[in-house]
């Protein structure tokens, strides 16, 4: 899967400008309407419009406007046909469409120009209502591909691997808890945007892990979950500039990305880090990667997804397993454990201290993890404990060790949180 | 917007009846009230969106009306019988979710008990008789 220089790939460029557009006028509909199913609808009648419209009369100079315009007198006369569906929307906005008419809107020219105006704002109130904390996780990441990303609920369903009348069934329901509970089409207020941004950022990494989980070719649209996830996590960090975390989330996820052809193997096999051939990593995108860490570092916010995205950089300038700065790597989990401990970073900071100071040395960090007995059905816990006995010279004990790496691998119970906080199995 | 914050709790008719006695027992000395519940609902009344709560009897003592063949059948005891019973609520009027999710959550609740955050539905019909 080769990606293009902004990561597109299996759409066109076309394709991704009109889901692009479509995601912005109903963006725009939804914070006006405080209703998706009302917006969604509004944007679809608006492009069933445009199809024809364009093809008579050319393409208009501001084609997001004329969409946008469109659909919010498409809206209007919804209302105005009294559909039940939109009697929850305010009715002090509606009131002053009503009271004035569009066309008088339009003859002032105020309205519908300030409309084209706030698409910014309109694309970041919809990705927070999309990834609002009151949704189930599953939900969160089905909106967002929805309504953000543009993706069609059948290449959903087939992504995720659900009936896709169960899925639209999902967005039924969520799209009417959102009207219904008051979750609003805004950017929270500042007490509140660090804890939702978290939750953005979250499903972000949510839709790409989810790719890059997906094994070989049958899983196809699986992997262009990734290229969805790094154009989000690319909005993300347009959106917002300033926060490191929202960079490092992109770092992550262009280093990630930049190993996806030497993960697997031609037979479909996952490869080890240590296994896999460098010369098959994409430097562009490590490159790019590492670019949009070291700016972010310069802002001194540490976080999560800094440090996870500061490790795989020393892993993809890298010259060999072997030769990756390995105590830096050590230092790194340890910092990423202070801020967000769990025994799964421990895990693979054991195998960074082994292959810095020795199996025994890891071996150390690794035997409260398995005395606890909390990641017992996790097999990269038994593959690092195999490899850090066989490094301190344990040979048959690093078999014992083995052997429940390989009873364990492939448990679908380990597999959902592998997916949460998605770390190297070395 | 106005909200519902349902409060359930697990503890059983006699738990219940206990710490109501033993809350009771601690007022009966002052003459002002305090404890955390009065200060939330201090709080919800000085930030004006105080819009009503009530506490109730433990659901062991409600009394259940069903309609069956047109007639109400009355039943002792609740609806639905589970381990957690509802046990007051406040009414809020806030701007949305996320204010009354910041109210829930400032709640003084104690083990094993639950808020249910639930918007109220407003321009209804029968709502019209409240403003005539």
């Amino acid at each position: 899967m080769a990606a293009g220089p902004d990561g597109v790939a299996g759409a066109t460029r076309l394709e991704r400008a009109f889901r692009e557009e479509w995601g912005e006028v109903v963006a725009t509909l939804a914070r006006r309407l405080g209703d998706l199913q009302a917006a969604e609808d509004a944007a679809a009648e608006a492009f069933a419009v445009a199809s024809v419209a364009w093809a008579r009369d050319g393409v208009p100079p501001n084609p997001g406007g004329w969409l946008t315009v469109t659909a919010w007198r498409k809206a209007v006369d919804a209302y105005r046909a009294g559909g039940a569906r939109t009697a929850s929307v305010d009715p002090q906005l509606l009131g002053e469409v009503t009271a004035a008419g569009p066309a008088a809107a339009a003859a002032a020219g105020l309205g519908e120009q300030e409309m084209t105006q706030t698409l910014g704002d309109d694309r970041l109130g919809l990705i927070f209502a999309c990834c609002h904390p009151a949704l189930a996780e599953e939900v969160r990441v089905a909106l967002t591909l929805r309504f953000v990303a543009g993706l069609s609920t059948r290449e959903i369903a087939a992504a995720f691997v659900v009936p896709e009348a169960t899925l639209a069934q999902r967005l039924v329901r969520a799209k009417r808890k959102i009207r219904e509970s008051g979750i609003r089409f805004t950017v929270p207020s500042q007490e509140r945007l660090a804890e939702r941004l978290r939750s953005v950022r979250a499903v972000v990494y949510l839709v790409f892990n989810e790719g890059f989980a997906a094994g070989g070719g049958a899983e196809l649209i699986r992997r262009d979950l990734c290229d969805e996830a790094l154009w989000l996590g690319r909005l993300l960090r347009r959106l917002f500039p300033d926060d490191g975390e929202s960079a490092g989330l992109l770092a992550l996820m262009l280093l990630h990305q930049s190993r996806a052809a030497a993960r697997v193997s031609d037979d479909g096999r996952p490869v080890p880090l240590a296994e896999q051939d460098r010369a098959l990593w994409d430097a562009a995108l490590v490159a790019a990667g590492v670019a949009v860490l070291d700016k972010a570092l310069l802002r001194h916010s540490p976080g999560p997804y800094q440090l996870q995205a500061a490790i795989a950089a020393l892993h993809g300038t890298a010259a060999s397993f072997e030769s990756t700065d390995w105590p830096q790597i050590a230092l790194l989990y340890g910092a990423l454990a202070r801020l967000d401990p769990s025994p799964i970073v421990e895990v693979n900071r054991a195998v960074a201290v082994g292959m810095a100071d020795g199996g025994l040395a890891g071996l150390a960090v690794l035997a409260p993890v398995v005395a606890s007995g909390a990641l017992d059905q996790y097999g990269p816990l038994h593959a690092a404990h195999g490899f850090l006995l066989e490094k301190a010279g344990y040979a048959e004990r690093a078999r014992g060790a083995w052997a429940r790496a390989a009873e364990t691998a492939g448990n679908s119970a380990v597999r959902d949180e592998l997916l949460r906080r998605h770390v190297d199995p070395i | 917007m106005k909200y519902a914050l349902l409060i359930y709790s697990q503890s059983t008719a006699e738990e219940y009846a206990d710490i109501l006695a033993a809350t009771r027992q601690a007022a009966a000395g002052g003459t002002t009230a305090t404890g955390p519940w009065t200060d939330y609902t201090r709080a919800a009344l000085d930030a004006g969106v105080f819009a009503g709560a009530e506490q109730l009897t433990h659901d062991e003592t409600a009394t259940s009306l069903r309609v069956q063949n047109g007639d109400r059948v009355m039943t002792d005891g609740p609806f639905m019988e589970t381990k957690e019973h509802l046990l007051g609520f406040y009414l809020l009027n806030v701007d949305d979710l996320d204010a009354a999710l910041d109210w829930a959550r400032r709640m003084p609740m104690h083990p094993g008990q639950t808020v249910e955050v639930r918007a109220a539905l407003s321009g209804l019909p029968w709502q019209r008789v409240l403003t005539e």
